[in-house]
């Protein structure tokens, strides 16, 4: 299973063809991660509740074990105390895995320019989709979500530098 | 007629068995699907609705989704037990399956009943007794995975469906009283007919209680809500599978579903006449029809009853188990066993 495909053509449509397989359940099933910090967390709750309805999406589906979960809405602000349990906590989450800045907060420290929050999630964890906002609107946040869903649509999993140099050590 | 061959025998069995365990991998994906829509239709939303039509291709998604997720074992944790559990769970969930009758016996192709897999002379026995090995797989999960959430519960699981089994099981007893044999065929003959000429001569109107504590009993052992206490998220994170991520926890996903399909189907065939209904006797392909239909309705309720009802705590449901459904079913137990005996034309054993 080399993925490096060297121009073959046949391997190279198959190789795509089941991308596009992995990408579609992967954006259509993405398993938010139960984690709410601070008054985001409500928006992200009307988010998965009636009129916005996260679940059309096949989101609904909040696990509460970092093990089940494929995204982390990190929704309000990051203390410093609180830095390293999240990235505790994103460690714990299995690959591949995703991370969504919810507002102004998590995204660059918002209103809170102090010495006690982190300004800005993405010093510890990589970051996939900021939404704007304090708090960001459900629709918001599901606009985002989507934009994350066209990403994941975008991904190569099985011909990732990562995948690769995994191969490389097999 | 002469004996068939063996060979046949055995080709018939490995097919009924296989196609048996398809129907029940797909019946557990699409109730996921169901389960899904159903609650948030209860919750005046929507539900999956963007994969296919009325999001009919969601458990696909997620299945694919699940199987490319990273394989994990966490650290220090018993490796053996902890990739053996998921699939003990599994598998026990699908044996049971195996002694439930969804068709007449009378159909058959080359001597073998088509419409049930096995007919072992204990046929509720073996059900009881597999669904308690499913137990382990919930213990030995929760132990291996070297984690205090996992192994906290993993022993409520263990001890709430210890408590619930016996009540289940003294529920049980009243339905074999009547029917005088333990065998699951002949305890859907026994319900056939009908009562003043017009009521199906079912165990749920001569048992209701029995019934009623069956169907709490039931809810309680597969870990449904209101009884899932074991995976309660806001005390123990996701109980005994919070280390398992990726296709092993769908194993358990699938041993939960298929444990629910298989309390509906052993519901079905002690109390509502399994796979009878109308026009069965002419056309006798209509059994597994009916049967379908009854397992749904009853999966339509458990489904439902986990919109409605909030989670009991530990306290409550261990004197729901204790002092509620014991002595009930005790009671059960009694006064069938009283009426048997005066009026033996009741029961089938005499």
């Amino acid at each position: 299973m080399g993925m490096n495909t060297n121009g073959n053509p046949v391997l190279t449509t198959t190789v795509e063809a089941f991308e596009k397989l992995i990408n579609w359940g992967r954006a259509n099933a993405v398993w938010p991660f139960q984690f709410g910090l601070a008054c985001c967390a409500i928006e992200m709750m009307a988010t998965a509740s009636a009129r916005f309805d996260l679940a059309r999406f096949g989101a609904e589906m909040m696990r509460a074990s970092p093990r089940q979960s494929d995204l982390m809405i990190v929704a309000g602000r990051v203390s410093q105390k609180m830095g390293p349990v999240l990235r505790y906590l994103y460690d714990q989450m299995l690959e591949p895995k995703w991370v969504i800045a919810m507002g102004d907060c998590s995204s660059c420290g918002g209103v809170y320019n102090n010495y006690a929050v982190i300004q800005g999630v993405d010093k510890i964890v990589p970051v996939d989709v900021y939404v704007a906002g304090c708090p960001p609107s459900p629709d918001n946040l599901l606009y985002g979500f989507m934009k994350l869903q066209e990403k994941i649509a975008k991904d190569h999993p099985l011909r990732s530098q990562k995948v690769l140099k995994e191969l490389k050590t097999l | 007629m002469g004996s068939p061959p063996i060979l046949a025998v055995l080709a018939v069995i490995v097919a009924k068995a296989l196609v048996v365990i398809v129907v029940l991998l797909t019946a557990f994906a699409y109730m996921t699907w169901l389960e899904r829509r159903l609650i948030s239709r209860f919750q005046v939303r929507i539900g999956p609705n963007r994969v296919g039509p009325f999001g009919l291709m969601q458990p696909l998604a997620d299945g694919i989704k699940l199987f490319f997720k990273e394989d994990f074992v966490p650290a220090g944790a018993d490796k053996v037990l902890y990739y053996l559990a998921p699939g003990l769970a599994m598998v026990t969930a699908f044996t049971a399956f195996a002694v439930i009758p969804f068709g007449p016996p009378d159909v058959q192709l080359f001597g073998v009943p088509l419409f049930q897999i096995s007919n072992p002379n204990a046929g509720i026995l073996f059900v009881l007794a597999v669904t308690s090995i499913g137990i382990y797989g919930i213990i030995l999960g929760g132990w291996s995975s070297n984690s205090k959430y996992s192994l906290l519960g993993a022993l409520r699981s263990s001890a709430q469906l210890i408590s619930y089994e016996l009540g289940v099981g003294l529920a049980i007893v009243g339905v074999v009283l009547l029917a005088g044999t333990l065998q699951l065929p002949e305890i859907v003959k026994e319900q056939s007919g009908f009562f003043f000429g017009f009521l199906p001569r079912w165990n749920i109107f001569v048992q209701p209680l029995g019934f009623l504590l069956l169907l709490i009993g039931a809810t309680a052992e597969t870990n449904r809500p209101p009884f899932d206490l074991p995976e309660s998220e806001q005390e123990l994170v996701a109980g005994f599978h919070t280390e398992y991520g990726g296709m092993k926890f769908a194993a358990f996903f699938v041993a939960e579903y298929v444990n629910v399909i298989t309390a509906s189907g052993v519901a079905t065939t002690l109390f509502l006449g399994g796979w009878q209904g109308p026009f069965v006797d002419q056309f006798p392909i209509l059994g597994p029809l009916w049967f379908v239909v009854k397992i749904f309705a009853f999966a339509f309720f458990f489904i439902w009853i986990r919109a409605t009802l909030p989670r009991i705590r530990y306290d409550q449901l261990m004197d729901v188990g204790w002092k509620l459904l014991v002595p009930l079913a005790l009671l059960n137990l009694a006064i069938t066993s009283v009426i048997v005996l005066i009026w033996p034309s009741l029961g089938g054993g005499s």
